[in-house]
C-alpha cells in the first residue's frame, strides 16, 4: 500500500512569532522555518507503518514556496521514499489544499493519507476533513493510535471527553494528534541519503486547481496585553468585583 | 538557566561567506558537497544537542558517575541519549567511509563538535576519545586491526580510549612504567596502573578499546622508548563479537570538581593481552596523531563553553530587573531595568560573544585546513595546510579553553550571587570548563609546544602560513572605506605578534628559559591577533552585505558591532602583552626557590 504524506512548512515552534509593522501577517522573513510538528509525527507513522510491512511506498508532499523543498527534504531523511512540491507564491486555504490533494490522491493512487491534525501557523483544523470530504473517504482526525489489519484501520481519537475508537475501511484518512508517536532524528546517514531521492516539482495548474485565495485578511494584530490583576482581600469583595466591575454575575 | 539554541547562523555565515565551501567542494572528497546538505545535518545535530544532551546536562551533573566493583554506571538517560546519537551516526561525521563512516568535511563536524559540547560537555567526552582513537588506529594500526576495530568504533559501538597518565608521570611521559611483554602468538601481555582515564569505564558501549602507552623490555629509557598498545576490555572473537574479558579493569573514578558524568577511571592492567600499533619503541608518534585531534577537539569544547555561557547569560540580563540605567530609565514601566542595560554587564556579555564568535571563526579556519591537509590534490597543498593546522593546534587548545573558562566565570558575575547558586545551572559551565584547560597537555604545555617546537619548525616555515595571509590582507584593505578603520588596529597588533616574535626568536636561542618564560603571553598574543584578523574579514564580508540583507541586516549588524567591540576592546591586550613579553625573564625567575 502506498501511503501519502502532506508536510507544512511552518515557522519553528520555538520561535516567537511577531506580527508585521503592517499588520498584514506574521514575520516570516528570517525566522527559523520547519515542518510542522503535527506532520513530523504524520510522517514517523508512516515509516513505522512501512517499517512495519504495512505499507510499501510513502510520498511526501508539500504546497508552497521553493524552500519547502527543504521541508520535504526532512521528510525524506526521515524515511519517505519519494517527494511532490506543489510551487506557488500563494499561501493556499485549506480548501484549495484540500482540492491540490485530492488532485494528487488521484493521481498517486495512496491506501491511505496519514497528515497532521493541524498545522501550528493557522491552527485552521480542517484540511484532513475536507480531503475527507471531497473524496468520499473516511476519516480518523486527532489519532493517537492507528492499527491495520485487513483493510481496515483502526484509529483511536482523542476527543474532548476522552477516547473514541473507530473502524475505517480504506482508503482512509488519517490525521495526527501529538500522542501518536515521537518522531525520530533523522539519521546522518539517512540526511545524506535524502538528497539523492526524487523530489518532483509541479505547479497547482499542472493538478487543475484554481489556488486564488477566497478569504480577505482585513488584519493581524497581537492579542492586548494582559493587564496586571489585584489582589482582593475576601470573598465578599471578590464577588462584589465581579458583579459591579465585570459585570459576569 | 542553561539556555542553548544552536548559533546555525553564525555557524553558516563562517562556513559559507567568511571561509566559503569553494575550497571544499574543489576537492574530489568533497564535490557532491553542497550547502543544503550540509544545513540539514547541522540542524539534526542541533536538536540533537538541544533536545537530547542539553536536558541531561544539569541532571548528569548533580548525579555523577557511580563506579560499583568495577562497574561504571553513567548518569541517567545516558545510555539512551548515547543510543541516539550512534544510531544516528553522530560518532562518525568526518570518518573513514571505507568503514562506516560519513565522510563529512572536519569543518562540519567541527561545528557538528561545538553544538554537542555546548549542549553537555561530559557527554561530549565519550564519542570524542573514540574519535581520536579511531584516529591513531587509521594512521598506525595494522591492516588486521584495523579492519577488526575500525567499523565498531566509527560506528559507536565500541568506544576507545588513550591511557597515557600515570601516577607518577602527566606532563612528562618519558617517566612511565608500564610494560608490555612480547608473547609467542605476536600479541603482548601489559601490566601497570594507569590514572585519570576518561571514558575508561562505563556502559555506554559493549566493547571499550584502550589506547595504552607502555614499554617494551629492551626499551631505551625516557621518552624514547615507550610504544603504543591496542587493549581491548573484552577480547573480540573469530567473528568479531566481544569474548572473554581481557585483564583490564578499573579500580576506582575520580571525584572532581566538575565533567561529573564523564567517568575518569583509574585502570589497571593485570597481564591484559594487547597488540603493537605502530613500530616499537615509536608509540609517541601513534599518540601525537591522536593528541593533535584530540587537542583540536579540546579546543572546541571551550568555544562550546563559551556559547552556552554565553547565551544563558544574555537571556538572564534581559531578564533581571536591578538598577536604573545611567542614561535615564529605560523602562519605567517596571520598578528596574534589565540589568543588560549596564555597561559593565554589556562589557561582560561583549567579551563572552567574541569570545564565542572569534574562537568560531579562527576553529573554522584550522579545520578547514585539516580537510586540506587530508584531501588536498597536490602533496605541497597537503603539506602546507598540515604545517598550519600544527601551528595553530596548540593555540586553538589553550586559547579557546582559557576564554571558555573566562566566558563561564563571566556569565556568572552576570548572574550575580544566583551565578553562584546551583539551581541557576551556570557555575556548572565554570566548573566543567576548567578541565579543558589541564588535559591533553596543560594549556603551559600548549604554549611551550608553540614556541619551543612549532615556530622554529621548518625554519619558521609553519609560521609563514600565518603571517602572510595576515600581512597580505592588511596591505590590501588599509584605505577600506568600510573596514580600514579596524585594519590599523589590525596592524597596531600584528606589528606587536611580529615583534614578538623577534624577540623570542633571538634570546630563546639564547636562553630557552627567555622562550619559556614568555610562552603563555606569546599564545595568547598570537591568539588575539587570530581572532582579530578573522573579526575584520568578518566585518569587510558583513559591511559589503548589510545594506541590502533585508531581514538578514540584524545579523550583519551584530557582527559589525562584535567585530568592533573586539577591535577596540579586546585586540589592544596585544599591545600590553608585547610589553610583558619584551621584559624578558628576570622578573619572573629572579627570586630563590626558598623565598616561595
Ligand atoms: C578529568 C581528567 C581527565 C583526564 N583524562 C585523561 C585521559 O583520558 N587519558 C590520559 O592519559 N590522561 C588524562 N588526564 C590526565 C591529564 O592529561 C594530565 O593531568 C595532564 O596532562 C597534566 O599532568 P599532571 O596532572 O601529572 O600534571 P603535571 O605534569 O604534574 O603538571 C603540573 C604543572 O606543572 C606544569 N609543567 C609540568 N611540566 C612542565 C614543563 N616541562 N614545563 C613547564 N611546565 C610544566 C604543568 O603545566 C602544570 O601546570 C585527565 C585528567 C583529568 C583531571
Amino acid at each position: 500500500m502506498k501511503l501519502l504524506v502532506p508536510v507544512k512548512r511552518v515557522v519553528d515552534y520555538n520561535v516567537k512569532v511577531r506580527v508585521k509593522a503592517d499588520g498584514s501577517g506574521v514575520e516570516t522573513a528570517g525566522v527559523k522555518m520547519s515542518m510542522n510538528p503535527f506532520d513530523e509525527i504524520a510522517v514517523e507513522e508512516a515509516v513505522r507503518l512501512k517499517e512495519k510491512g504495512a505499507a510499501t511506498e510513502i510520498v511526501a508532499v508539500s504546497i508552497g514556496v521553493q524552500q519547502c523543498q527543504e521541508t520535504l527534504r526532512t521528510a525524506l531523511a526521515m524515511g519517505a521514499d519519494r517527494a511532490v512540491l506543489v510551487l506557488t507564491e500563494e499561501s493556499p486555504e485549506p480548501l484549495a489544499v484540500a482540492k491540490l490533494l485530492r488532485a494528487l490522491v488521484d493521481r498517486e493512487q495512496p491506501g491511505m493519507v496519514i497528515m497532521g491534525k493541524q498545522a501550528i501557523d493557522d491552527d485552521m483544523n480542517a484540511t484532513g476533513q475536507m480531503l475527507a470530504g471531497l473524496l468520499g473517504w473516511a476519516q480518523g482526525t486527532f489519532a493517537s493510535k492507528v492499527e491495520l489489519s485487513d483493510g481496515v484501520a483502526t484509529v483511536t481519537r482523542e476527543v474532548d471527553g476522552g477516547l473514541e475508537t473507530v473502524a475505517l475501511t480504506l482508503p482512509a484518512i488519517i490525521t495526527a494528534d501529538l500522542r501518536l508517536n515521537e518522531p525520530r532524528y533523522a539519521s546522518l546517514p539517512n540526511i545524506m541519503k535524502a538528497r539523492k531521492k526524487p523530489l518532483e516539482t509541479i505547479a497547482p495548474g499542472d493538478l487543475g486547481v484554481d489556488v486564488t485565495p477566497r478569504l480577505t485578511t482585513l488584519r493581524v494584530a497581537e492579542p492586548p496585553v494582559r493587564q496586571s490583576g489585584v489582589k482582593v482581600g475576601s470573598v465578599a469583595e471578590l464577588v462584589a468585583k465581579l458583579r459591579a466591575e465585570a459585570k459576569v454575575i | 538557566m542553561q539556555t542553548y539554541q544552536a548559533p546555525l547562523r553564525d555557524m553558516r555565515f563562517n562556513l559559507y561567506e567568511l571561509h566559503g565551501l569553494d575550497a571544499l567542494t574543489a576537492l574530489p572528497a568533497f564535490a557532491d558537497l553542497n550547502a543544503d546538505t550540509i544545513d540539514s545535518v547541522l540542524e539534526e545535530a542541533a536538536k540533537i544537542a538541544t533536545e537530547v544532551l542539553l536536558p541531561l546536562n544539569a541532571s548528569g551533573d548533580i548525579e555523577g558517575c557511580v563506579a560499583e566493583n568495577g562497574v561504571v554506571r553513567t548518569p541517567r538517560g545516558f545510555r539512551e541519549a548515547y543510543a541516539t546519537f550512534r544510531d544516528g551516526g553522530w560518532a562518525s561525521v568526518a570518518g573513514d567511509p571505507d568503514y562506516g563512516g560519513q565522510g563529512l568535511p572536519e569543518s562540519v563536524n567541527t561545528l557538528v563538535q561545538e553544538m554537542m559540547c555546548a549542549g553537555n560537555l561530559s557527554f561530549s567526552l565519550y564519542p570524542g576519545l573514540t574519535y581520536g582513537a579511531v584516529k591513531a588506529l587509521a594512521a598506525h594500526g595494522s591492516p588486521e586491526l584495523r579492519d577488526l576495530y575500525l567499523p565498531k568504533m566509527i560506528e559507536g559501538i565500541w568506544s576507545g580510549t588513550m591511557c597515557l597518565t600515570e601516577s607518577h608521570c602527566g606532563t612528562d611521559l618519558g617517566l612511565l612504567r608500564t610494560r608490555a611483554v612480547p608473547e609467542e602468538d605476536g600479541s603482548y601481555r601489559l601490566n601497570g596502573a594507569k590514572i585519570f582515564i576518561s571514558a575508561g569505564e562505563h556502559d555506554l558501549t559493549e566493547n571499550i578499546v584502550h589506547l595504552v602507552l607502555a614499554r617494551l623490555p629492551d626499551a631505551p629509557a625516557g621518552i624514547k622508548g615507550i610504544s603504543l598498545f591496542l587493549v581491548p576490555k573484552f577480547l573480540p572473537r573469530e567473528d568479531g563479537t566481544p569474548g572473554e574479558r581481557n585483564g583490564v579493569a578499573c579500580t576506582g573514578i575520580e571525584h572532581k570538581m566538575g565533567l561529573k558524568a564523564s567517568a575518569t577511571c583509574q585502570i589497571a592492567f593485570d597481564d591484559a593481552k594487547g597488540w603493537l600499533v605502530g613500530a616499537p619503541h615509536k608509540g609517541m608518534q601513534g599518540m601525537f596523531t591522536m593528541m593533535n585531534e584530540e587537542r583540536l577537539g579540546v579546543g572546541i569544547q571551550g568555544l562550546g563553553i563559551a556559547s552556552v555561557a554565553y547565551q544563558s547569560a544574555a537571556a538572564y540580563a534581559k531578564d533581571r530587573l536591578q538598577g536604573r540605567s545611567l542614561a535615564g530609565a529605560r523602562r519605567p514601566d517596571l520598578a528596574a531595568d534589565p540589568i543588560i542595560v549596564h555597561p559593565d554587564v554589556r562589557r561582560m556579555l561583549m567579551t563572552m560573544r567574541t569570545s564565542a564568535e572569534g574562537c568560531r571563526a579562527v576553529g573554522l579556519w584550522v579545520s578547514q585546513a585539516v580537510d586540506l591537509s587530508r584531501h588536498a590534490e597536490t602533496e605541497a597543498a597537503r603539506t602546507a595546510a598540515a604545517d598550519f593546522v600544527a601551528l595553530m593546534t596548540p593555540v586553538v587548545k589553550a586559547l579557546f579553553t582559557d576564554l571558555g573558562f573566562e566566558a563561564a566565570s563571566l556569565g556568572i558575575q552576570v548572574y550575580g550571587g544566583h551565578g553562584y547558586i546551583r539551581e541557576h545551572g551556570v557555575e556548572q559551565f565554570a566548573r566543567d570548563a576548567r578541565i579543558a584547560m589541564l588535559y591533553e597537555g596543560t594549556n603551559g604545555i600548549q604554549a611551550l609546544d608553540l614556541v619551543g617546537r612549532k615556530m622554529p619548525a621548518h625554519m619558521g616555515r609553519s609560521l609563514r602560513y600565518f603571517f602572510h595571509p595576515v600581512s597580505e590582507f592588511i596591505e590590501a584593505n588599509r584605505k577600506d572605506p568600510g573596514v580600514g578603520g579596524m585594519v590599523e588596529h589590525l596592524e597596531r597588533a600584528f606589528g606587536a605578534l611580529q615583534l614578538a616574535t623577534g624577540q623570542i626568536a633571538q634570546s630563546g636561542l639564547k636562553d630557552p628559559e627567555e622562550a619559556g618564560a614568555a610562552a603563555t603571553d606569546y599564545l595568547r598574543l598570537l591568539g588575539l591577533v587570530a581572532m582579530g584578523y578573522m573579526f575584520v574579514r568578518s566585518a569587510k564580508v558583513a559591511h559589503a552585505k548589510v545594506s541590502d540583507a533585508g531581514p538578514d541586516a540584524g545579523f550583519y549588524k551584530a557582527k559589525l558591532g562584535s567585530a568592533q567591540f573586539f577591535i577596540d576592546r579586546i585586540l589592544p591586550q596585544a599591545t600590553a602583552l608585547f610589553l610583558a613579553i619584551k621584559s624578558g625573564k628576570q622578573s619572573t625567575m629572579a627570586l630563590e626557590d626558598a623565598a616561595f
